[in-house]
């Protein structure tokens, strides 16, 4: 089948050296069952989906590892350092992550404010030296500030991820303005990373011009994940296309679309 | 009976068997080793390695995996 986006000539989403066919990543946090995650997951047509490092559970209360119901042949696993407030600690569970994964990606979080979940920018950029010089493909996750993100590019960063807003809040995409500018200005893929909440919040993050979206609780805490996730889909597809297509220019004025001359008298 | 020492496992103290290696610590927990990350005092310890690494009295051990995250 031919895509609206193959019609107007898509670049392909490459991160580092790989490239991947859906512009859409998601998490697997938080979902009420597995069944629904993988349900949600597939109707998502996400290749990219992130995972979080935590303790083995040696009572077995609490939830089997995710291995168990993801098939890392067919998902690429972007492992997280998600619960980290300084450097050291993500540098920590980037090794770990990359011990148990299967690639040299890490989604890179360095948490400055428990209530606002908003990065430690310092942090985030020491870690990112760091992992970089060990080999890591860094994709960074940041607020939708422009100096923070050029600073994580230069540390060499694969990718940015500037937030829409925080995490777990779907309150959509809040600077519309620092996102595009973010992008304009970057050379590495920009993916925007937290805060969508519905397909319309998707939609107009795409049109930005940002690679791509990252998103989890928008799917997992919706009604019905495995359809949100459809319209997610299609939002992110949307949204692209609509991009790449061109907008009309914004008018203060009313143009009307019929033609004013062959009126009756 | 078997000689127990002391280490800390995934932050909780806990006796184990004298002599152990971590790979034999990972299966005496029921644990694939093949799905799990061990850290030994702060250092990582690679899979094919892990046989060869004895339990000391005292050890920091931690053992992780993937769980759902966003």
């Amino acid at each position: 089948m031919t895509t609206a986006v193959e019609l107007v000539r898509d670049t392909p989403f490459t991160i580092g050296a790989r490239t991947f066919h859906s512009r859409l990543m998601v998490g697997t946090g938080k979902y009420r069952d597995n069944d629904s995650m993988v349900r949600a997951i597939e109707a998502s047509g996400a290749e990219i989906v992130t995972v979080a490092v935590r303790r083995v559970d040696l009572d077995r209360t609490q939830q089997a590892g995710i291995l168990h119901h993801l098939d890392p042949k067919k998902y690429f696993l972007l492992a997280n350092t998600a619960g980290c407030h300084t450097a050291e600690d993500a540098i920590r569970y980037a090794r770990l992550a990359r011990e148990a994964g299967f690639n040299e990606f890490i989604k890179l979080e360095v948490i400055g404010d428990q209530e606002t979940l908003l990065p430690d920018v310092p942090g985030l950029v020491d870690a990112a030296r760091t992992l970089v010089k060990e080999g890591f493909q860094v994709l960074a996750y940041t607020n939708e500030d422009l100096v923070a993100a050029l600073r994580l590019e230069d540390a060499g960063c694969a990718a940015v991820m500037p937030l829409a807003s925080p995490i777990g809040s779907g309150l959509g995409l809040l600077n519309p303005y620092s996102v595009r500018t973010i992008k304009r200005r970057l050379k590495v893929p920009v993916i925007v990373d937290a805060g969508v909440g519905t397909a319309s919040d998707a939609c107009l993050t795409m049109e930005q011009g940002v690679d791509g979206i990252l998103m989890n609780t928008a799917l997992a805490a919706a009604q019905d994940p495995v359809a949100m996730a459809h319209a997610m889909r299609l939002a992110v597809e949307a949204g692209r296309a609509a991009f790449l297509a061109g907008r009309m220019p914004r008018r203060e004025v009313a143009l009307p679309s019929s033609p004013l001359e062959g009126m009756l008298d | 009976m078997t000689e127990k020492i002391d280490i800390t496992l995934n932050g909780e103290r806990r006796a184990v068997a004298s002599g152990l290696t971590l790979l034999g610590l990972v299966r005496s927990l029921d644990l694939d080793p093949r799905a799990v990350v061990v850290e030994h005092n702060r250092a990582i310890v690679r899979r094919p390695a892990l046989g060869d690494v004895r339990v000391a009295p005292g050890d920091a051990i931690e053992l992780v995996h993937f769980v759902g995250g966003g």
